[in-house]
């Protein structure tokens, strides 16, 4: 898992659309990049379902959360479709997973992304990180307002 | 529930808008709270719209709890799921608990006619004032009492549903026979 206090590398994927994304496009905002396993599975729906729940007071609070997964565009599309999700999900289709395994969020025996939280400060440093102990256990929405309240300054 | 995530004062940033939804306890029971039965006390934080609450439902009809009942509708997944808890709140305001829970009974039974015509209907068989539960159910007082459980149960941790809190703790597993035992 990339660790506190590291520059985030920065990538450039597809989204829903298929529009490349940057990171560098989210310069000067907090980004939550949410790592998780795969569209439409159970504990994946749950997952995001409640991220969208609380989507208002993250955009209150100015936290951009945005899923990356091993999926292609097109299923991120149905994805947020079935859903209502209205955040990114970024494609890390190809070549697969290669920006979660820089992030340390891949599994490489299962082939999959790893569901796992990091922070980037408006900077564009690691600010904070949080790894799920197996992939069936969601990092509830709570966390990422524990995140924010971590690292803020008041 | 704190996460055991890792951080660093060393890359703070500006300061922003305190978060309102960071890891409590589950609230405690308390007088806005709907309960029925007798035994264990038993929290449960339930979404009128999703048929696993319903299976659990009907599964812990019969076991010795407290069953404490918090709105915890999942929009997202569940479109209809907020208006449904609203119309529960708006239950109970018809004179008695026992509406409340008449309701919930009812929409758990049978989840797949739950639009206005259909919700209308069944407030009549259970003997509402319609007009008033109409009324009541569309209240902004109503979905904010609605969205107060909703975001207790977020910043416990929960993040799906059923789930289940004994002696403040979070039940894993199996609800229904988790919560037998």
């Amino acid at each position: 898992m990339i660790a506190v206090g590291e520059k985030a590398p920065d990538f450039s994927l597809p989204n829903h659309k298929g529009e490349q994304v940057s990171l560098s496009d989210f310069r000067g905002r907090r980004v939550m990049l949410a790592f998780y396993p795969s569209d439409f599975s159970p504990v994946c729906s749950d997952q995001l379902s409640i991220y969208q729940e609380v989507k208002p007071s993250l955009d209150e609070a100015g936290l951009e959360v945005v899923g990356i997964s091993i999926d292609h565009s097109w299923a991120h599309r149905a994805f947020r479709k079935e859903l209502n999700l209205d955040f990114t999900l970024l494609a890390d289709f190809h070549p697969k997973g290669e920006i979660a395994e820089r992030y340390g969020a891949y599994l490489p025996d299962y082939g999959t992304t790893n569901r796992s939280l990091v922070l980037i400060d408006p900077e564009g440093v690691v600010s904070w990180v949080y790894e799920s102990p197996t992939p069936l256990e969601i990092p509830g929405a709570n966390l990422l307002f524990d995140a924010l309240e971590d690292t803020d300054t008041a | 529930m704190r996460s055991r995530a890792r951080t660093s004062s060393s890359t703070r940033s500006k300061t922003l808008t305190p978060p309102e939804l960071t890891s409590a306890s589950v609230p405690p029971v308390g007088p806005e709270d709907h309960i029925r039965g007798e035994g264990r006390e038993a929290i449960l934080y339930l979404d009128l719209a999703c048929p696993h609450c319903a299976a659990t439902w009907a599964q812990l009809s019969g076991l010795p709890l407290r069953l404490v009942f918090r709105h915890f509708p999942v929009a997202s997944k569940h479109p209809r799921a907020p208006a449904l808890h609203a119309a529960a709140e708006a239950a109970a305001l018809q004179g008695s608990e026992e509406a409340f829970w008449a309701l919930v009974d009812s929409i758990y039974r049978d989840q797949g006619r739950v639009d206005d015509p259909h919700l209308w209907e069944r407030a009549s068989g259970l003997g509402f004032d319609v007009e008033r539960f109409d009324r009541d159910r569309r209240s902004t007082a109503l979905a904010e009492r609605v969205r107060r459980d909703f975001e207790g149960g977020i910043r416990a941790g929960v993040v799906a549903t059923p789930a289940a809190f004994l002696d403040g703790a979070a039940v894993a597993g199996d609800l229904a026979s988790e919560l037998a035992l």
